[in-house]
């Protein structure tokens, strides 16, 4: 009974969304504002059916029901609970669930909380959105049906893919997804104010925390995924440009350009047109990402099936929304008047510049991923990896950090040159003074360029605080030095892991000690162990540093349903880096391969992302509250 | 400047920076992409010297040998019709094993072999590299049983 009344549930969110699309058409069109006021209460109950079908897939995965396909599919009743309960969204059909299910509540959260915007531009809004989730409601019904029936049904499940079976997959995949799918909300805003023609300050205010709340997500989603494939995988890399990684970066790179956009439209009435642009794009980059994902022409953990038909869905409803959107934007754009001007030296200058890079670098991400797939079709077979993301993208990205020095530091309309020149000064002594300490231990072009200009954009990022009066600066103004600096922290992390990482592999025998970095490793025995649903062959090692002595246990983990084996990391962290260690095959002769690395601060790269999540969070709270009080002023007045 | 003079500024740099990103990405690209191939390929092509490129095919049964450091092997990747020596330093994946898909990430060397910085094997049972998929179509001769 639960998958069908999972069934009808998405059924019924299905005709809701029909329903709110056709809503909102008819209030629009011809001006009805009694239709149009009931666009967000349907909007609202859609989203709630969505979370309703989700709410009952979770129950069939917990109560491993093995008359539901999905569930034999993917799941074992062995499987510890926590992995039946995000066993739920780590296969195609419930991934795209939890997918649709964010879109729906994403649209209901706009109906309950968005009061700022002019309500025929709401209306539209939320009929944009109906439009999106009509199609992916449809997708699922009609090609990726999670509640599809087996009969008759099986003894026990296939089980989940032991890689999936971490803590991470509670976590990452809903927090990538708010991120990813929130993006929505902008294309919908977008697309909204496209058809009311109300493109304005005004606009952009009530657009901002919408983009900002996505973008947070995103950034966990995409910090939270990059430290679980380095812990997981064993490969200690923590970014491998894989087309799903990059999935994931080039929505944030939209939306990260977005946020900066939306600022100047607010503030200056400035950059209309491209702020909503980058609206259609950013969400775009999200449902591009959703079908290299999820049509099954990549190959990856993420992507759990190839199956054609999908594939070529997805394409199709990719081609109306972003098709539609572009032309909507085509045929609108012309009667958005152009907004206030600026000097090519000013705030906006700075943020122009930042859009133009990040846009050069979504450019290049994009074409690196999409590259194999054209090649393919032309029965050329290659893949694009590290060397091409880094040569090309790598310099322009140091570039940027340079503009996010300097930016912050200029003055809204226009500045003087040189004052910034005066003003930019310590940053650019900070830089010199690293880059000329780092000739020493030479790291490498990049790393070294990334380090230097590590140091500088530190320094800069504080610097807006410079000789203010800290408990009047404004909330938001915390949450841009906080990010920035986070940006900072992140980079030199990355830096100094590419440059300074050591690696030991060797074949040791219990006793033997290998050498890897400042720390001594040795191998104190092998023993098994057994887990809840696998068994597994543990090292016990010893790393010594000086006079501290730490223990660590990797393991080589086997695990029956699927029948698989896993290599289990262990890691110590200490304040100026990771020792991180994996356990390798037997050779046979009584030895054990063991792969050491010394990751000298390598733990900054996820902590930047953390402090970036938490000054979009300041930002956000900064912005809700300011808006606030400016509501209650014009109240009282 | 007046409004409209400037969006077409800044739609002009908009347009410059996406070919900007074309360009280099392009450019990157031409010494950077991986090509695949499978021992027959270089048998009829030629070598691809001095580039990174990915090798696929089976694991040649019998031919998985461990040098005496207990790190380095040695093993042989067939498609049925031509084989490729290779040698790799580190843990093989898990799933890595004879009569089975792989793909090398490396370099071919002068004398015909491949030296191997990264072996990629399946991910699970379910799992097998869409460019070997291709190419095990191609050599109908060999059976893949690393299907399940």
């Amino acid at each position: 009974m639960i998958a069908e009344a999972g069934l009808a549930a998405l059924w019924f969110a299905g005709a809701l969304a029909a329903l709110q699309l056709v809503m909102a058409a008819i209030g629009i069109a011809r001006d009805r504002d009694d239709v149009a006021a009931a666009v967000r209460p349907v909007a609202i109950v859609q989203g709630l059916l969505a979370l309703l079908a989700m709410a009952l897939l979770i129950e069939l995965f917990l109560g491993s029901d093995m008359s539901v396909k999905l569930v034999v599919e993917n799941s074992h009743s062995a499987k510890p609970w926590l992995y039946k309960f995000a066993g739920a969204w780590g296969n195609h059909e419930g991934s795209m669930l939890l997918w649709v299910t964010i879109l729906g509540l994403a649209g209901g959260a706009v109906a309950i909380f968005e009061r700022s915007l002019p309500e025929r531009t709401l209306t539209a809004t939320l009929g944009a959105q109906a439009t999106i989730a009509l199609g992916f409601y449809a997708f699922l019904l009609f090609s990726s049906n999670p509640f599809a029936r087996l009969n008759p049904a099986a003894a026990d499940g296939l089980g989940l893919n032991p890689l999936l079976q971490d803590p991470g997959l509670a976590f990452h995949p809903p927090t990538l997804y708010t991120g990813y799918v929130g993006l929505s909300v902008a294309f919908s805003f977008a697309v909204g104010a496209l058809v009311t023609r109300d493109v304005g300050p005004a606009f952009a205010k009530a657009m901002r925390p919408w983009v900002l709340i996505a973008w947070i997500f995103l950034t966990l989603g995409i910090t939270a995924g990059s430290y679980w494939a380095y812990y997981e995988l064993g490969w200690g890399g923590w970014w491998f440009w894989d087309p799903v990684e990059n999935a994931s970066l080039m929505p944030w790179l939209a939306a990260t350009a977005l946020l900066h956009s939306v600022t100047v439209l607010a503030t200056r009435d400035g950059l209309r047109a491209w702020t909503i642009m980058l609206a259609v794009v950013a969400f775009s980059m999200s449902m591009i990402g959703t079908f290299l994902v999820r049509s099954g022409i990549l190959t990856s953990v993420h992507a759990f099936a190839v199956d054609p038909e999908r594939g070529a869905f997805i394409l199709a409803l990719l081609a109306i929304y972003i098709g539609g959107a572009l032309a909507l934007f085509a045929a609108r754009i012309g009667t958005v008047r152009a907004g206030t001007t600026f000097d090519p030296v000013s705030r906006e200058g700075g943020l122009v510049a930042n859009n133009l890079l990040l846009s050069v670098i979504l450019g290049v991400v994009l074409i690196g991923t999409l590259y194999p797939i054209v090649a393919a079709s032309f029965d050329v077979q290659l893949s694009v990896g590290p060397p091409f993301f880094n040569k090309a993208a790598g310099p322009i990205a140091l570039l940027l950090v340079a503009v996010m020095a300097v930016g912050p530091l200029l003055r809204w309309r226009r500045d003087d040159a040189k004052a910034v020149l005066g003003r930019v000064m310590l940053p650019i002594g900070a830089t010199l003074v690293a880059a000329i300490a780092l000739l020493f231990v030479w790291p490498g072009v990049l790393p070294w360029a990334g380090l230097s200009l590590a140091a500088g954009l530190a320094v800069a990022s504080v610097a807006p605080l410079w000789k203010r009066n800290l408990k009047r600066t404004p909330l938001f103004t915390y949450g841009m030095v906080i990010a920035h600096l986070g940006i900072a922290v992140s980079l030199a992390g990355m830096a100094s892991d590419s440059a300074f990482t050591q690696e030991t592999l060797v074949a040791v025998r219990t006793g033997e000690p290998a050498r890897v970095g400042p720390y001594t490793v040795t191998l104190d025995g092998i023993s098994p162990v057994i887990g809840e649903n696998w068994s597994a062959l543990e090292a016990r090692l010893t790393a010594t540093r000086g006079s501290s002595e730490r223990i660590l246990r990797p393991q080589l983990r086997f695990f029956a349903n699927p029948p698989t084996s896993t290599n289990e990391s262990a890691i110590l962290t200490v304040l100026d880096g990771q020792l991180y260690t994996v356990l390798g095959q037997p050779d046979g002769q009584g030895r054990w391969q063991l792969r050491l690395w010394w990751k000298p601060f390598v733990t900054l790269i996820w902590f930047g992302g953390v402090l970036i999540a938490l000054g979009g969070m300041l930002s956000l709270l900064g912005r809700v509250r300011r808006e606030r009080r400016t509501a209650m002023r014009t109240q009282w007045a | 400047m007046k409004a409209k003079h400037q969006r077409l500024t800044l739609a002009l740099l908009a347009l410059g920076a996406v070919v900007v990103a074309g360009l280099l990405a392009l450019s990157a690209l031409k010494d950077q992409a991986a090509f695949f191939y499978a021992p027959s390929d270089v048998r009829r092509d030629g070598l691809p010297l001095g580039r990174a490129v990915r090798l696929g095919g089976m694991v040649e049964g019998g031919s998985v040998k461990r040098a005496a450091d207990g790190i380095t092997v040695h093993f042989v990747v067939t498609d049925g019709q031509a084989t490729t020596p290779v040698v790799f330093a580190g843990i093989v994946p898990d799933l890595f094993r004879e009569k089975s898909g792989v793909v090398a990430e490396g370099q071919f060397q002068p004398n015909g072999s491949f030296v191997a910085s990264n072996l990629l094997a399946k991910h699970d049972e379910k799992y097998m590299p869409p460019e070997m998929a291709g190419k095990m179509h191609e050599t109908k001769t060999l059976e893949p049983d690393a299907k399940p």
